[in-house]
């Protein structure tokens, strides 16, 4: 027998908290999971020595605590079939079923490949911020930052107070796009407020624009990097390289279940109407799953779609706030947009898949997914193209493709939970 | 702050209570895995993403470093 809830939100970070603790508010029985041990999701990510913002603390509390709500951390959905989710955690797989569910399953970086990219020792910028949070060793480390986007500067900060020496942050976007898009900040004061206190937070190192990390090199480990910049290239010994060119929406488990998808560049992300409905009775979309629009963006978002869930009205003045932040993330897009220089860096023997070490020649000959898979087995690794499908599709190759159960690699005992192909009626 | 003791590759290792595995092995420091070409890898996308971490925990093979919590008696076993 799958355990019923009335609510189910996939997703722990701040859509995701929003939708569980609006749906609680309405009287639902609400389970919540996330794949992390911890709520907050990415942006909220408790930090080891640190601990979570003082206003995520004080929402994880409250529903982490509330007698209807059910919390399974370090849990995904394998799959979704006929009103069900598969999900497994460490220890067991079962099946739940919901009145309504809520897709908050966030979003990962934009990792681009460069030569060298695979080295131990470079991460993703977001990336790089997460380890640290969970008790990664930075005390000492020589650490650039790179890539583009003010989540540059947030992951500085992060380096910084773990004891990292940051020599630098490398930004894409020109100094021109920079300062215009810092002009336009006082339409959102809480923005503004966060860019002057990371300002301060990040005096003394030094943030150039219109650099682009070209190659990371060293011996087994990441030993030193080429900076492509204004001035000619420059090269800096460093111990760890934090890279990340954005955000891409999590729209897997929303693909399998049918949503309708639209694209934001190469990238899919979920379309809902007004109340964050996705179109597919009964299933609701918020935060990052939507495109991308940041941490109150998702906040609001949430609040919207757990409201909706639970039958709630939803004040005018809500919806207001919440295209405002939609407004803020339009304007991050049209200043950061990648500068094509970037989709030229790898090399033909730079690997493309990290998982099947797929270089960038044995590609060439490949304008789809699928073909690319079949001859090379680009994309059939356990990241199921996570990372490589995303990255092609971004260099203008060709979209990511096959998404299909199991969402995530599950453990043999957790697929004998799954329908077969035979049950389905169909062996695609 | 409160340290457990886990082994790495059958080396003892007292590290702090709370830390991701991925943490941990990065204290000692060696390559989480080899690729199927032999190439050392380690933490890439730092939330379980991309499963470059990807190592033996308590005999369960392919779990992702930076998602595991480091507890008291826990066998990590690199390239697993």
């Amino acid at each position: 027998m799958a355990e019923h809830y009335n609510i189910v939100v996939v997703g722990a970070g701040p859509a995701g908290l929003a939708a569980a603790e609006a749906a609680l508010s309405n009287g639902a029985r609400v389970a919540w999971l996330d794949a992390q041990a911890t709520a907050g999701g990415q942006v909220w990510r408790k930090d080891v020595a640190h601990g979570w913002p003082r206003d995520a603390q004080n929402v994880i509390e409250r529903v982490t605590q509330h007698a209807n709500a059910t919390w399974m951390p370090q849990t995904q959905v394998i799959s979704a079939e006929s009103g069900q989710l598969l999900l497994q955690d460490p220890s067991r797989a079962w099946r739940i079923t919901y009145d309504a569910l809520i897709l908050a399953t966030g979003a990962r970086e934009l990792l681009l490949p460069f030569p060298g990219w695979t080295l131990p020792g470079v991460t993703g910028a977001g990336g790089l911020q997460a380890l640290a949070k969970q008790g990664w060793p930075l005390a000492g480390r020589r650490v650039v930052i790179a890539g583009s986007g003010p989540l540059l500067l947030a992951a500085a900060a992060t380096a910084k107070r773990h004891g990292a020496r940051v020599l630098g942050i490398y930004e894409q976007a020109s100094k021109t796009t920079v300062q215009r898009f810092a002009r336009k900040l006082w339409r959102w004061p809480g923005k503004s407020l966060q860019a002057v206190s990371l300002r301060a937070q990040l005096a003394g190192i030094p943030y150039r624009c219109g650099s682009i990390v070209a190659r990371a090199t060293g011996d087994g480990a990441l030993q030193s990097i080429e900076v492509d910049g204004p001035h000619g290239v420059e090269r800096i010994a460093c111990d760890q390289l934090a890279v990340g060119y954005g955000l891409v929406p999590n729209v897997e488990l929303a693909h399998w279940l049918g949503c309708t998808m639209q694209n934001e560049g190469a990238h899919p992300y979920v379309k809902v109407d007004a109340t964050q409905c996705t179109g597919v009775p009964h299933i609701y979309a918020a935060g990052e799953v939507c495109g991308i629009g940041g941490r109150d963006c998702a906040w609001l978002e949430g609040r919207i779609a757990g409201l909706a869930a639970t039958g709630a009205t939803i004040d005018a003045s809500l919806l207001r706030k919440q295209r405002h932040a939609r407004a803020f993330a339009s304007a991050l897009r049209e200043h950061f947009a990648l500068d094509p220089y970037i989709y030229d860096l790898p090399g033909p023997d730079t690997l493309i898949c990290r998982c099947e070490d797929v270089p960038l020649h044995a590609l060439i000959d490949h304008d789809d997914a699928r073909s690319a898979k079949l001859a090379t087995r680009c994309g059939m690794g356990a990241c199921q193209g996570r990372v490589c499908g995303t990255a092609l599709a971004e260099l203008g190759r060709f979209p990511r493709g096959g998404l299909r159960p199991p969402l995530f690699p599950a453990r043999l005992a957790t697929l004998g939970e799954l329908d077969s192909p035979c049950s389905q009626g169909s062996f695609s | 702050m409160s340290t457990v003791r886990i082994k790495i590759d059958g080396e003892a290792l007292d590290v702090p209570a709370g830390i991701s595995v991925a943490a941990a092995i990065a204290r000692v420091p060696r390559p989480f895995r080899r690729s199927v070409k032999g190439q050392a890898r380690a933490p890439f996308c730092g939330m379980g993403i991309c499963f470059e971490c990807r190592v033996r925990i308590d005999d369960i093979a392919q779990q992702r470093a930076c998602m595991a919590i480091v507890c008291e008696g826990m066998q990590v076993i690199t390239d697993g």
